[in-house]
């Protein structure tokens, strides 16, 4: 562009000068290279003069070349699938002419296909809310599971890693949670293969079996409308991955290493040794004073560490005659900063996409294998190392209990009362899994030849696991001393079979002015989950608990669907879905469920009036309405009534015989689904050519006939609370998208990409009878046995915190039934908190709804910067209105924690110099936190090498910073709890990569 | 068109193939285990249903000690019947205090429960998940359905005999709800399962319902100590005279207490003694020690056994939380360091006992008498009667010495004598008085080895201190004090009576527990009991 600039008069005067001279016209041809944003050629762009049948398509490296132009003023244009038109007027000289030009990628590209479910539609045609993500928009860095690629990305879907444990899982949200008892995680589904629900035994997460390198898209169908035609399992949402495949016939090679650094942010704040001390003199019995010793040690640095990652990739792909294809093949090796942590990886995939019959029959065949090692470090470690008598050193002198410093009772034997040492448990247990796992499909598709336009498809796939672990600790080790150690081993398969049949037709009808495409047809799937029994024995070979019984749970889904879009002049578009499942969840009079859906969306921006609008690129107004099921999560033959056999340690004794007992487990012969109804309202807009783009949603979902687990009147059902279905939750709320490219500007350009989202969760019913409501308790916290800080109830937001609520003196300290302080109440009887209900009793009638952990605001902020071969990128992302509750601090910040009657020392929290709490105070809203936070997830900055060996190989270096910054009030460790209840959490590393590229042609 | 047709129709033909089989797919069972009819269809299935309604009173679930819970919704150590029951009959009285602070447990110590109290509620979902299993194996035993089953006579007759276990077990179950609730939701063997609202029995009309019920089973039960831990007629006897001690109470409209049954209460009492089955342990401490199966005092006892039916309730609670301060834990069986440190008495009851008698069990090392504040475990004296040894002092069978082998006396001849006398000393027309004398005698010799400290009459308040001392820490002291209007009285207290330090009167509405909020909102056919 700079280039033409300068240009432009030489050129303007030169051409003049000729068309003043001679009239004759001139040939001249042009060629040049066109440019991606990064600066590498851009292969496959199409280089057309406008308003002529001149065109060519750049060369592998993105050279171009024209002959047989005539020299003077003109406009070319350069397209690419993904980019960005161009259109440039330019002017050529007699004879050669070498112009380069730059492509944008395109933020929207609404000819994009989409993969729905069953099917892909083109971006502009969506009536329903759906977002998709494309790998160059993914997170970067130190990715290990395919969820963490697009955090903070999409507007109301929420992804909260569940700690920094290698591998460990995500909580994924769409909208909110749409249940309580049934499942609230997403549908997810590879290449039209839906997943498992449920975990694996030995795996941290299931989805961490599949490697994010291979991932071409994310996209996440959000409201009923997208989500109806996947009926019975669609309620919170889909997300539907789709893998990268083979491209074209030439060879390409490319390969991918990234190293990373991890490092603790911080560390829970404790009493140090010093501090400690003093408190114990102070405050402590003469027995305990005896129990101090000299040592100084930081117990937390005792047990984290830096540590390393390395994930490397190699994919090749190309094709072979008709057949495209593309293998990768993976390992990762990832350490977590907790000592011992560590999930080794090894994938493979495969995708062919071979076509047959001059096209008509296209075969689809994906193929994902993984086999991961896990090494689990003893996480109760955590807890320990805050616990853990900071004046004691990490050896004792002598070679018992593995020479680690114990607490041990009068005999000499550890007590098992006390802390164990963190170091020990660490080093002591050795807790492995291997998961090897398996997901593909073939998928046939026939254009059937005597009815235009309908294909046949069938697909079969499956996900198949297969895992196994194994857990043993040392007889000599104190935490198992009792029980002579650990050997055990575990196994476990899952298996999903899955078979569609379906037809999809698509006619244009140009009288009508419209077109009209249908999908039908049914589909099967059957889930098995087996494990063999195993005994629980020790280290010394004794048998502790025999082998009891073997586990199997099946569960099958038979599904009918259909999805008629009609098109009308490409700019009303109605789409309507209807699917009917079956499950083997319900006896058969519940099993059927009818899930249907609408759609309007009106393409505002072709209409007349906005047709040629050079401002308004896009405007489109969606409406969606539709009922979506769930029935994941719950017992699998909930409606059956099951005797189960006790086991050998649960046996009754008549005469001297024992007999072991036969039990009727509580069901509920009415047993079925629960009903998701969204209403959803959407605009998409596009301004300057999509320079700036955005969209606005609005929408509401009510779930009715809620699976939750209620108390059943008392003596109706073998148990006090049953799995039924009672009452209501609604989720309402709006999301915002807006990007944009501000800056476009020769070599430099940034775009932004904001997302925010305003979602409120509520209640509406809980009882099955019209009167009052069921305060269900739930939230269980460490301390005290069976405290629950957390509570269901109607008028409220799922999991509100239930506590008492605290006091607070004049200096801002809550108060606490302690000495010195002319704030707090000297008299002991005088109670802490507030007496809700002025009876001068504080018992459980006292509780109040304190706040709620999901907080009702999202948002995220992505940008992207270009400048020739650099780039850079960062994701902020943040929450408002979350709350925390801090059991590290309730468990740990009160005297009464050092562990009088325990004879032993256990350090307490920094917390308590605030607080002077005596005994433990559990049910204080002191505790329940302000956990709102603004992350910088990342930031990153890489730089594309110019292309060497004939334009042939391409190397691009990155380097990143993950976990980058926390801003946030909450006084723990990490804001962001899945959950809300913080309780030995394991530490969200800050994570440094390198990274390298290297792409071969 | 031909070819068009016949390619549909194979095509329509393949579909509908695969679709049969798989509809027949929805309908799957799980792989192992039994369902409610499979299970009844072999005789040999049914003493393995009756065995489970007999371990509702010790088990809290499948597995040993906690795994597939009976109840949810509450930890399953603090679900065990006998630990909850214990917990209702002895903390707010004189007797125990338990010094932790888990939720509700204050409560109990200082009368403050509310409707909202585990314990309250984990009590009474332990009653009717008993009440639910016995209706169901007693309708699956009616003689209709045994007779169409076709089993042999000798099975239908043996069949027969569990059926009247279980309708003793169901009545001793609507006993103690009559006993701490008052009233609740009625549900028998017609009833059915799943969705419905029973409707109430008043205390009155739950009376009335025990009393038929077990005049009905007593007679048709074995003999005896025929079988060890099998419900027998000694055991229905002995219910009998506790339901007929207490007929006035549970019979109260108002304030006006119901009709005198003590002539009734020394008959069944006389039936007991008369029988020849049951004497006296020689050592009072035996009866408390795992080998306490070899007692031919025993009339009922729960199993406990640390190796096939383990709980964190049962003796296991009683041995681990009354273990704390400086007290050894091999005089007590159970492995080092892991007394729990909880219970001690309240000084009303070592006052109460004689140090020279030998029911006078109490470890004072380190301890004080008073109580100032109730989560020391020092304050207030130790309780050294429940063990894991044996009489030669060897621990019980669970080699990590957690779970404890003693069985729990739910009845003993020692109850029966006291009852008798009470009766008597209520002046029931049909008690002998000397005979009476003789019984309360009888518990002093044993107690103190000589006649010494015999009595030459006995009033009923000298009953009420005297089943203290013989009874104390057995889960029976609520229901005596109650008997006597000084549960909730001014007139005697105890230390954190109403939540005071001295002990102060509290509220006559305590005499009930409340009916646990959560069935009152799941049933509108509830109402609470008056003052909750």
């Amino acid at each position: 562009m700079n280039q033409m600039l300068r240009k432009k008069p030489l050129l303007l005067l030169g051409a003049l000068l000729m068309l003043s001279g001679i009239a004759a016209a001139q040939n001249a041809t042009l060629k040049g290279k066109i440019l991606d944003e990064t600066g590498s050629g851009l292969p496959g762009a199409t280089v057309q003069i406008v308003g002529t049948d001149k065109s060519t398509a750049a060369d592998a490296n993105g050279n171009y070349s024209l002959d047989g132009l005539t020299a003077g003023a003109m406009k070319v244009a350069i397209s690419s699938i993904g980019y960005n038109r161009l259109v440039q007027e330019i002017s050529l000289v007699g004879g050669a002419n070498t112009l380069t030009f730059r492509l944008r990628p395109s933020s929207v590209n609404l000819d994009e296909a989409v993969v729905v479910g069953y099917g892909t539609a083109q971006k502009k045609d969506l009536t329903g809310a759906v977002n998709s993500v494309n790998s160059k928009d993914f997170q970067s860095g130190n990715i290990v599971s395919p969820e963490q690629l697009v955090v903070g990305k999409i507007p109301g879907v929420k992804i909260t890693s569940n700690g920094g444990a290698p591998g460990s899982g995500s909580r994924i949200r769409i909208r909110g949670g749409s249940s309580l008892n049934a499942s609230n995680d997403p549908l997810i589904v590879v290449d039209g293969v839906p997943l498992i629900d449920g975990g694996i035994n030995g795996s941290a997460n299931p989805l961490n079996t599949i490697n994010p390198a291979e991932i071409e898209n994310i996209t996440v169908l959000k409201d009923a409308s997208a989500t109806a035609i996947y009926g019975a399992r669609g309620a919170n949402g889909v997300i539907l991955i789709t893998t990268k495949r083979g491209t074209g016939n030439a060879l390409n090679v490319e390969f991918n290493t990234v190293s990373s650094y991890s490092v603790p942010t911080g560390y829970v704040k404790v009493l140090s040794p010093e501090q400690f001390t003093q408190i114990v003199r102070d405050s402590g019995t003469a027995t305990q004073e005896t129990f101090l010793t000299n040592s100084s040690t930081d117990w937390q640095r005792e047990i984290f560490r830096n540590a390393f990652s390395s994930d490397n990739n190699i994919a090749i792909s190309g094709g072979i005659k008709n057949l495209p294809y593309r293998l990768t093949l993976g390992y990762l090796s990832q350490q977590g900063i907790l000592k011992r942590s560590e999930l080794d990886r090894f994938s493979a995939g495969l995708n062919l996409n071979p076509t047959f019959f001059e096209n008509k029959l296209k075969v689809d065949v994906n193929a994902r294998f993984s086999s991961g090692k896990n090494f689990f470090a003893d996480q109760g470690s955590i807890g320990a190392a805050i616990a853990f008598d900071p004046t004691k050193p990490v050896n004792s002198d002598t070679t018992a209990y593995g020479g680690y410093f114990e607490w041990l009772d009068t005999q000499g034997k550890p007590n098992t009362l006390a802390t164990r040492n963190p170091v020990g448990l660490l080093n002591q247990k050795d807790d492995q899994s291997t998961v090897n796992r398996f997901i593909g499909n073939v998928k046939l598709d026939y254009a059937i030849d005597w009815v235009e336009g309908l294909h046949a498809i069938a697909n079969v796939g499956g996900d198949f696991t297969r895992s196994n672990g194994s857990v043993y600790i040392p007889a000599t080790a104190a935490s198992a001393f009792t029980r002579g150690g650990v050997d055990n081993t575990y196994e476990q398969e899952v298996d999903n079979k899955l078979l569609d049949l379906y037809f999809a037709y698509s006619k244009e009808l140009p009288n009508l002015n419209s077109r009209i495409e249908a999908t039908g047809g049914y589909s099967y799937q059957f889930f098995s989950r087996f494990s063999p029994a195993r005994p629980d024995i020790n280290a010394l070979g004794d048998t502790i608990v025999p082998a009891e019984f073997n586990s199997l749970t099946e569960k099958s889904l038979l599904s009918f669907f259909g999805r008629v879009t009609y098109n009308y002049k490409e700019k009303y578009l109605l789409t309507v879905n209807v699917r009917n499942d079956y499950s083997s969840k319900f006896a058969k009079e519940n099993r059927s469920g009818i899930f249907p859906s609408a759609a309007l969306a009106w393409r505002i921006s072709q209409e007349d009036f906005l047709k040629d609008s050079k401002s308004v690129s896009d405007l489109k107004l969606r409406l969606g309405w539709g009922v979506v099921g769930q029935q994941d999560g719950i017992y699998e033959y909930g409606y059956i009534p099951n005797y189960s056999q006790g086991a050998i340690t649960g046996q009754y004794q008549f005469g001297s015989d024992f007999y072991y007992t036969l039990r009727p487990d509580p069901y509920d012969p009415d047993l079925k689904w629960e009903q998701t109804t969204t209403l959803n309202a959407g605009i998409d807009f596009g301004f300057f050519n999509n320079r700036i783009y955005g969209s606005l949603d609005v929408y509401s979902k009510k779930t009715d006939d809620l699976l939750a687990v209620i108390p059943a009147p008392a003596g109706t059902n073998f148990s006090n609370n049953i799995l039924t279905n009672v009452g209501s939750l609604e989720n309402k709320g709006f999301e915002v998208t807006l990007g944009g490219v501000p800056v476009s500007r020769g070599d430099f350009s940034v775009e932004l990409n904001a997302n925010f989202t305003y979602n409120k969760n509520e209640i509406t019913n809980l009882t099955k009878t019209a009167s009052d409501t069921n305060d269900i308790l739930v939230g269980g916290v460490s301390g005290g046995v069976g405290t629950t800080v957390q509570v269901q109830s109607v008028g409220y937001p799922a999991y509100s915190f239930f506590v008492y609520e605290q006091i607070y003196g004049s200096n801002g300290r809550p108060w606490a039934i302690g000495p010195n302080d002319i704030t707090q109440p000297l008299d002991t009887t005088e109670s802490i908190y507030v007496d809700q209900n002025g009876d001068n009793i504080i018992n459980e009638k006292d509780l109040i709804h304190y706040k709620y952990p999901d907080g009702n605001f999202n948002f995220g902020f992505s940008a992207n910067m270009n400048y020739k071969r650099w780039s850079m990128a960062f994701v902020i992302r943040g929450e408002f209105g979350n709350y925390v509750y801090n059991n590290v601090n309730s468990n740990r910040g009160s005297y009464n924690a050092v562990g009088g009657s325990v004879k032993a020392l256990n350090n307490l929290v920094e917390d308590y110099l605030n607080t002077s709490f005596r005994t433990p105070q559990y049910l204080s809203s002191y505790y329940v936190e302000d956990a709102s936070f603004v992350r910088m997830d990342n930031i990153s900055l890489g730089y594309n090498f110019k292309p060497f060996y004939k334009d042939r190989i391409g190397l691009r270096a990155t380097f990143g910073v993950q976990n980058v910054f926390v801003l946030s009030g909450y006084s723990g460790l990490d804001p962001e709890i899945p959950g809300g209840i913080d309780n030995n959490f394991y530490p969200r590393p800050r994570i440094y990569s390198i990274g390298l590229n290297l792409q071969i042609k | 068109m031909k070819k068009l047709f016949f390619k549909t129709l194979a095509l329509t033909t393949v579909l509908s193939l695969t679709l049969t089989s798989c509809f027949k797919d929805l309908d799957l069972q799980p792989a192992y285990g039994l369902n409610s009819q499979t299970v009844y269809e072999d005789p040999n299935n049914y003493i393995h249903v009756l065995a489970k309604l007999y371990a509702g009173f010790t088990m809290t679930g499948n597995n040993g000690p906690a795994g597939q819970p009976d109840i949810s919704g509450i930890d399953e150590g603090f679900s065990q019947y006998t630990r909850v029951l214990w917990n209702l009959q002895e903390l707010p009285t004189d007797e125990a205090i338990c010094g932790w602070n888990d939720p509700g447990m204050p409560e109990m110590n200082k009368m403050t429960w509310s409707s909202d109290n585990p314990w309250v509620k984990g009590m009474y979902y332990r009653i009717y998940f008993e009440i639910a299993q016995c209706n169901e194996f007693i309708k699956e035993t009616s003689d209709a359905k045994l007779a169409e089953r076709g089993f042999s006579e000798s099975d239908q007759a043996r069949i027969r005999q569990y059926r009247n276990e279980a309708r003793f077990l169901r009545a001793i179950t609507y006993y103690h709800l009559m006993d701490l609730y008052g009233k609740g939701p009625f549900i028998d063997e017609n009833s059915g399962v799943g969705s419905f609202y029973p409707a109430e029995k008043s205390r009155t009309e739950l009376f009335s319902y025990v009393e038929s019920e077990l005049l009905a089973v007593t007679p048709e039960l074995g003999s005896p100590r025929f079988q060890y831990a099998r419900v027998d007629k000694a055991v229905a006897w002995t219910l009998l005279a506790r339901l007929y001690l207490n007929a006035q109470i549970y019979t109260k409209q108002g304030t006006v207490l119901g009709p005198p049954r003590y002539e009734d209460c020394v008959r069944y009492c006389d039936s007991v003694i008369q029988s020849g089955a049951y004497s006296l342990e020689p050592n009072y401490e035996h009866l408390f020690l795992t080998d306490n199966n070899l007692s031919s005092e025993i009339i009922f006892p729960i199993v406990c056994d640390g190796q096939f039916t383990k709980s964190y309730g049962g003796t296991t609670f009683l041995v681990h939380a009354s273990v704390g301060g400086s007290m050894q834990v091999a005089n007590f069986g159970i492995a080092p360091g892991s007394g729990w440190a909880g219970l001690r008495a309240k000084k009303n009851l070592p006052l109460a006992i004689d140090t020279a008698d030998s029911r006078y069990l109490f470890y004072t090392t380190g301890q004080t008498l008073e109580i100032n504040i109730s989560t020391t475990f020092t304050n207030g004296y130790a309780v050294t009667k429940w063990k894991n040894l044996d009489r030669n002092g060897n621990p019980g069978s669970d080699p990590t010495k957690t779970f404890v082998d003693t069985d729990f006396p739910m009845f003993r001849l020692a109850d029966v004598y006291l009852m008798y006398a009470e009766a008597a000393a209520r002046n029931a027309s049909n008690a002998n008085q000397t005979l009476a004398i003789r019984y309360v005698n009888d518990l002093r010799e044993r107690a103190f080895g000589n006649t010494a400290h015999n009595v030459t009459s006995i009033t009923p308040d000298d009953i009420l201190t005297e089943r203290m001392r013989e009874l104390y820490w057995e889960g029976t002291r609520r229901t005596d004090l109650v008997r006597f209007d000084k549960f909730t009285s001014s007139s005697y207290v105890w230390p954190f009576k109403g939540g005071d330090v001295a002990g102060v009167g509290v509220s006559d509405h305590l005499n009930l527990y409340p009916i646990p909020s959560s069935d009152l909102t799941a049933n509108p056919n509830l109402t609470q009991n008056p003052g909750y």
